[in-house]
């Protein structure tokens, strides 16, 4: 029998819950693989499809958004041995892991916890409730490459919000195939997309459209760029997360804030009855 | 194509005449080829459209709009507004051209005059028992009137595809003449409803047939079944209207309507029109859309190449 053939990997985009290549078809190589070089109008696409999903997922019941994040995690658990196959640390993996499954559970807690109900001066119940900002750029941390990449994309999508991920330039293949793994999850389309490729190309244009409502700028190590970012994104008074020292160490207790920086508060006030 | 060596321009205006000539004339019209039509359009569309070219398009489908609203739910409020938005499609910004027209029920007729009056922006309405046009011809024809009556200076019928597709070319045909006749002064544009003419040939039969007729404008379809504009029916009906000029000197406008909906696709029409029909057609006087979400979309493009960024549904009407 002939020697077979190996099939080569070319790592795309994922978009709407598609992996296209780059409208610009460019690519670059990382690990002897072609990673798409995703280019400003990848980026406006991944827009327009994070915001079409935005309705059915924010819309969704916080339990079932937290059954979909719970299958991820299992998805996950199961690609664990390609995932050390990539160079990422089997203990990253299972941290990954835990903590997607951590923020799965705060689903249908997070309005309990940060929402409820206001003592007012009259005869109202009034009530607060923490919704979605809506669709969420992020730029993701460098390193490490799959612990990272998971600690901002849960804290986002979990409340409801879609996002579009810039993913670490030199780390994008298990960005792609933590992509993979959300495409086999019942995630619906376009509440993640990921583009690869350079920073300085998808952030500035990520940063200043006006249909991005928040804006994660974890992964932009150079304070520059990141200035730059944040007034691009002034704009339309997108909110903006700016990278903290804290964020360099992505191991240790994540806490509320990377979920609670991405809501907006809805507060009602009903008449109480005679 | 040929038609102009099968018929001489003197024979073209006795054809109404009898149910015969007419059947005759239109099956003798050649077959379309509809894989080479198809690969025509397809290879049309990938033309890439930048920058300063991609600018000019813009505003011009931009004056080409018939900006639509055909719904029970419409309200003279909404067709107010809607008129407005076709006044000043971006209030932001005072160089951005107004649409070609205003397009909605007989109904909303004298809501949309009140706000377009004195202006450059036509007021069109469907009339002709919009959308089946399964009505009989007196209804038809009052409901031509009373638009005419109301303000509209530009019709949109429907043919009587029930006689079409049953080989009752002069019923179709005299239907035609006598809305045409109706109209008066204003404009009448024929909806063929393409959608439902089935096949390619057909889409030519009715064209001709309805230029014959008198019709200042071919329309592929009232928005309201599954088919609406394609390419490939669009460039048959092209190709009809230049035969037609070819055969009898007369002009004929086209319009696209349903299923239009970003600039890229509005785009690629106006590629198609410059490569079928030529620059004669590239004038919203002689090639229109019909459409309502298009609008927007053109508007998003037309900032992003202004500004610099892209913008997003929430700064624009949702109408």
């Amino acid at each position: 029998m002939s020697e077979r053939v190996a099939v080569r990997k070319t790592y795309k985009l994922f978009i709407g819950g598609k992996f296209p290549r780059s409208e610009s078809g460019r690519s670059y190589l990382v690990q002897d693989s072609n990673v798409s070089l995703a280019s400003r109008k990848d980026a406006r696409d991944a827009v327009v499809a994070a915001r079409a999903a935005v309705k059915g997922w924010a819309g969704a019941t916080a339990y079932n958004r937290g059954q979909i994040l719970y299958r991820v995690a299992e998805m996950l658990e199961g690609r664990r041995e390609q995932f050390v196959a990539l160079g990422v640390p089997g203990d990253e993996v299972d941290a990954a892991v835990d903590r997607w499954v951590w923020y799965a559970g705060w689903a249908d807690k997070l309005p309990q916890v940060y929402g409820g109900a206001n003592p007012v001066a009259g005869p109202y119940f009034n009530l607060s409730a923490p919704e979605p900002t809506g669709v969420v750029a992020v730029v993701a941390p460098e390193s490490p490459a799959l612990l990272g990449l998971v600690s901002v994309i849960a804290p986002a999508i979990v409340t409801g919000n879609t996002v579009v991920v810039a993913a670490s330039p030199s780390a994008p293949l298990a960005a792609v195939t933590l992509a993979e793994v959300l495409a086999t999850s019942d995630l619906p389309g376009g509440v993640v997309n990921l583009l690869t490729g350079r920073i300085t190309e998808t952030a500035p244009t990520l940063a200043a459209h006006l249909d991005v409502n928040a804006i994660d700028l974890a992964g932009v190590a150079d304070p520059e760029l990141a200035t730059d970012l944040e007034a691009r994104a002034a704009e339309n008074l997108k909110r903006v997360l700016r990278p903290t020292p804290a964020d360099h160490d992505w191991t240790g207790d994540p806490g509320l804030g990377r979920m609670t920086a991405l809501l907006e508060t809805k507060t009602v006030w009903h008449p109480k009855g005679v | 194509m040929t038609a102009t060596t099968t018929s001489a321009r003197s024979d073209l205006s006795e054809l109404g005449r009898s149910e015969t000539a007419l059947r005759t004339f239109l099956h003798g019209l050649p077959g379309v080829d509809q894989v080479g039509a198809e690969q025509r359009a397809a290879q049309l569309g990938t033309r890439s459209i930048k920058t300063t070219a991609k600018a000019q398009a813009i505003d011009l489908a931009i004056r080409m709009v018939d900006l639509t609203t055909l719904e029970g739910a419409d309200t003279p409020g909404k067709v107010r507004a809607l008129a407005a938005k076709a006044l000043r499609p971006d209030p932001a910004d005072p160089t951005c051209p107004h649409v070609g027209a205003v397009c909605v029920y007989p109904a909303m007729v004298p809501h949309v005059a009140e706000v377009l009056r004195g202006s450059a922006v036509h007021l069109a309405s469907v009339a002709t028992a919009f959308p089946s046009g399964q009505a009989p011809l007196d209804v038809k024809l009052a409901d031509t009137r009373a638009a005419v009556a109301a303000g509209a200076d530009e019709i949109d019928m429907v043919i009587n595809r029930g006689a079409f597709l049953a080989g009752r070319y002069q019923e179709v045909y005299d239907e035609i003449v006598a809305t045409k006749e109706a109209c008066g002064d204003a404009h009448l544009k024929v909806i063929l409803e393409t959608g439902e003419l089935a096949t390619y040939d057909n889409v030519r039969r009715a064209s001709w047939l309805a230029m014959l007729a008198g019709g200042d404008f071919i329309k592929t379809s009232t928005g309201k079944v599954p088919v609406a504009a394609t390419l490939p029916v669009t460039l048959v009906m092209l190709e009809a209207v230049r035969d037609f000029r070819a055969a009898t000197g007369r002009q004929v406008g086209v319009k696209p309507a349903g299923g239009i909906k970003n600039t890229k696709d509005a785009i690629k029409y106006l590629v198609m029109v410059n490569e079928t029909v030529g620059g004669d057609w590239l004038d919203p006087d002689w090639f229109r859309f019909g459409a309502s979400s298009l609008l927007n979309d053109l508007l998003m493009q037309r900032t992003k190449l202004t500004t610099g960024t892209y913008s997003g549904p929430d700064y624009f009407t949702l109408d």
